[in-house]
């Protein structure tokens, strides 16, 4: 993602922040301004709290070249107990030990660097529940 | 919505699907038009539809539309890239249809063309993924294969199956495509093989994704009511309908259902005037087992959770309820990204003109062609029917 | 000698880190030494490979913000300090700031002072709030330690985070009493900006930096304060390695029972930066309201920050709110020495 994309999207990738619809109360993630449930205007921000469960996981192998030197790794789709489904990878946590209904939380980490020279990128993956 | 004429293929040409170091993406498309032109024997062209989906990425040419119509002798001739990912052939006959249909033009040529191999193979890995979302799928680190790997593990866990159920899909694909001098991979594949295979992203693994490589296909549009005089064995598009979906697979209502499929199959089927059970061979988008399973599913084929089913007990061979990659499907023939639609379309033609020789589909007349962008995202199915 | 703040401040939320991974001493010694060491731990915390300073100092102090339950816009600094901040130029703080939702009317500049960077930050940040400047300030130590292989610091080099909120004594779990700072020019560790790895003196690491500072600043401290070792329940001091603080324990007057709970480095490693606050943040996992606690963290080149801090009758409330310093310790992977070289990404890889 260009540099641009990055920044416009910090406050959603470091810290899940999405959108409650005024109209209806679904909360909204990513944010995207009208409400897919009721297709009203929904531009008030809300924070997830980050916790939520394990819809599907897959281990990829094979990945693209920003995220080559992390392989092998498990991405996931997360239902979060707010409602939306979000897509990340699943961290501290090895392949064989995650479960479709697994308990995951929310956490920032890096996603890829561009080299060693460029820009590093953070946003969310997910963990089993810690403490 | 009313059509003003019914539009009939009159021409394919293919060319065989692969690494072609020597060939350039100007070269591979003119190939594949020529001979489309030479089966058709039409002397005028009025427009160029040009499927494609990563030229500028991977070929590093973009404004394909012209840079093709010069090279393939069809200079002044209007002439666009059109693209929607792995849908952009289909999507690109769509358009040629929609021309004909609609009176603005008597023959169309629609190139579908791909030419992946100049770019290293990271590149080109990274690039299929620029079909899915950018800012809250690709940049997480998930790819357009981790998608399908998310969907499969999902679909296995809601009906209890295993990897080995879904290995008919492959196996019957490398079966047909070794009938098949265009196919990529002509050699057959075992049911042990499928579930040994290194996985790529779990669960899915080498011999459950298409090949992605360079291949080019066209095929010539003229009015019905005109097609008899260059072709004996006319194929009619009875239909032609196209929806799309959330970019996001997070963001589908059922992520374990192709809602866009579901609906175009629909419309398609309700313009044609048919039904499934119409449907004598489905040329369906098989760029991994699990999307195969699905499409069966959305265009009526197999209740939810039962696509596989029809690969476990054979019904999706030569001679099954519902014959499926019939030249080898993406699996084996291969997926040359933007061309695949026309392939397809191109390989249905050969077996409603009765010419598909050892994998002639016994008294094939209706044939049920669908292509898939991302993970569903767009998805265009077209009807055709067979000149008898 | 002794810091003051003119109004009255504390410790309102504290959190910490550490990374899930594992390395045994012996395992590294098996690889350099065929096992012919006396390993100065049990084992170190070792970061995964998508973990830096950014995100450990991140999870720190989103405990941290959870235990102090305030608005984060009311944040008015994120000090992070770092010997392994990931950018030369461009402050950790700032993303910590933006992720914790501090921004943007806030100061976010680094601190480095080797291992005492953190407590140079809560220094500055006692002075930011007790000034009446801000009413909150989040300090963090956090490092992600490179050791040159096959060197002695190798076996301890770690990674972990620990952060506080400072804010008005009156809503203070713990409040800070006072501070005391020693500094010289003393060479005693030091990296030059192009090298990967530090260089140090050995043993002179030992006398002339580490004990001296951390005598001078806590017995000042003390002596300043008349208290004796008795009035404090517990002692943290920074933690290279298990001798150290144990040796200048003793010299002080402190028993082992009282450097017991916010002893870690046996289990973790030297966490830099970290190293002396995380001990604290483990001692407040389990103190009880009304117990002094002494700090005394050291960091290369060199000082020692010394701080009095008495417990509160809020703390235990606030205890549970995030995952407890040993509920990380325990989360814990082991890997082998050549995960581990792949992890801290010592393989020359062009």
């Amino acid at each position: 993602m260009s540099l641009p994309a990055v920044w416009r999207t910090r406050k959603q990738r470091y810290s899940l922040v999405g959108e409650v619809c005024s109209k209806c109360g679904a909360k909204i993630f990513p944010p995207r301004d009208v409400c897919p449930e009721c297709s009203k205007p929904a531009q008030t921000p809300y924070s997830f709290s980050g916790r939520g469960v394990v819809y599907s996981f897959a281990v990829v192998y094979q990945a693209s070249e920003e995220f080559e030197e992390y392989a092998p790794y498990a991405v996931a789709m997360v239902k979060l107990e707010e409602g939306p489904m979000v897509t990340a990878q699943l961290t501290d946590v090895d392949p064989e030990e995650v479960k479709v209904g697994m308990p995951v939380e929310m956490v920032t980490r890096k996603l890829y660097e561009e080299g060693e020279g460029g820009v590093i990128h953070y946003g969310y993956k997910f963990r089993p529940r810690v403490g | 919505m009313m059509r003003k004429r019914e539009v009939a293929i009159i021409g394919i040409g293919q060319s065989k699907v692969g690494e072609h170091w020597d060939k350039s993406i100007r070269q591979l498309a003119s190939e594949a038009i020529v001979s489309a032109i030479k089966d058709a024997k039409i002397e005028r062209v009025d427009m160029l539809y040009v499927g494609n989906a990563l030229s500028g990425e991977l070929a590093l040419q973009e404004h394909l539309g012209a840079a093709i119509a010069d090279f393939s002798g069809l200079r002044t001739v209007e002439a666009y890239k059109v693209e929607a990912a792995g849908a952009s052939g289909a999507a690109a006959l769509r358009l040629g249809y929609l021309a004909v249909a609609g009176g603005l033009a008597d023959f169309v040529v629609v190139c579908g063309v791909e030419k992946v191999t100049d770019a290293p193979a990271e590149r080109v890995n990274s690039a299929l993924s620029l079909g899915i979302d950018g800012e809250y799928e690709r940049e997480l680190g998930l790819s357009l294969i981790a998608l399908n790997a998310l969907i499969m593990r999902r679909y296995m866990y809601e009906y209890g199956y295993e990897l080995r159920d879904f290995a008919g899909f492959s196996v019957n694909a490398h079966k047909n495509a070794a009938n098949n001098p265009y196919a990529m991979f002509r050699n057959p594949i075992t049911e042990k093989a499928f579930v040994e295979a290194r996985m790529v992203v779990e669960p899915i693994n080498l011999l459950d994704s298409s090949p992605v490589a360079d291949g080019a296909a066209a095929v010539v549009l003229c009015p019905m009511e005109m097609a008899k005089d260059f072709q004996a064995k006319p194929v009619r598009i009875a239909s032609s309908a196209a929806a799309t979906d959330t970019l996001a697979l997070h963001d589908r209502k059922d992520p374990l259902f192709l809602e866009a499929a579901y609906l175009s199959a629909r419309r398609a089927y309700e313009i044609a005037g048919i039904k499934p059970e119409d449907v004598d061979l489905f040329e369906l988008y098989d760029s991994f087992t699990i999307m195969a399973a699905l499409s069966l599913e959305a265009a009526g084929f197999a209740e939810r959770g039962q696509g596989v089913r029809l690969a476990m007990e054979g019904q999706i061979s030569l001679d099954g309820r519902i014959p499926i990659s019939t030249m080898g499907g993406l699996k084996a023939r291969g997926n040359p990204l933007g061309a695949t639609g026309v392939y397809q379309v191109a390989e249905a033609v050969l077996q409603l003109r009765h010419e598909a020789g050892p994998n002639q589909v016994k008294d094939a007349h209706w044939a049920l062609v669908q292509s898939i962008g991302g993970v569903g995202s767009t998805v265009v199915t077209h009807i055709l029917e067979g000149p008898d | 000698m002794l810091l003051k703040t003119a109004k009255p401040v504390g410790i309102v939320g504290y959190g910490a880190y550490v990374p899930r991974y594992r390395i045994k001493a012996e395992e590294i010694a098996r690889v350099w030494t065929g096992g012919n060491m006396e390993p100065p731990v049990r084992e170190k915390s070792v970061p995964g490979l998508d973990e830096d300073t950014v995100t450990i100092a991140l999870e720190a102090a989103r405990n941290a913000l959870a235990r102090a339950r305030i608005d984060p816009k009311l944040i008015k600094a994120v000090w992070v300090g770092s010997e392994s901040h990931p950018y030369a130029v461009k402050p950790t703080g700032t993303i910590v700031a933006e992720a914790i939702g501090a921004t943007p009317y806030v100061q976010a500049g680094d601190w480095e002072f080797a291992c005492k960077a953190g407590t140079e930050a809560l220094q500055a940040a006692l002075g930011l709030v007790g000034s009446g400047m801000a009413d909150y300030v989040l300090v963090i130590g956090a490092d992600t330690a490179q050791g040159r292989p096959g060197d002695a610091l190798e076996y301890t080099a770690a990674a972990g985070g620990a952060a506080f909120i400072i804010g008005p004594a009156e809503e203070s779990l713990a409040i800070i009493e006072a501070s005391c700072s020693y500094v010289t020019d003393t060479p005693d560790f030091f990296r030059r900006p192009k090298r990967n790895y530090p260089s140090h003196g050995a043993r002179f690491t030992g006398e002339p930096a580490y004990f001296h500072h951390i005598e001078m600043a806590a017995r000042t401290l003390m002596e300043e304060m008349g208290y004796k070792p008795q009035d404090f329940a517990y002692a943290v001091f920074h933690q290279p390695n298990l001798k150290f603080p144990q040796t200048i324990a003793r010299k002080l007057g402190f028993a082992p029972e009282q450097i017991k709970e916010g002893l870690l480095v046996g289990e973790i490693g030297n966490t830099y930066a970290a190293s002396s606050l995380i001990g604290l943040t483990a001692v407040l996992d389990v103190a009880k309201p009304g117990e002094r606690i002494l700090l005394v963290s050291f960091g290369s080149g060199a000082g020692s920050d010394a701080f009095s801090i008495l417990t509160t009758d809020r703390l235990p409330e606030r205890q549970a709110l995030a995952p407890s310093t040993r509920a990380y310790i325990a989360r814990r992977k082991e890997v082998d020495y050549a995960l581990y070289v792949r992890y801290r990404r010592k393989l020359e890889m062009e």
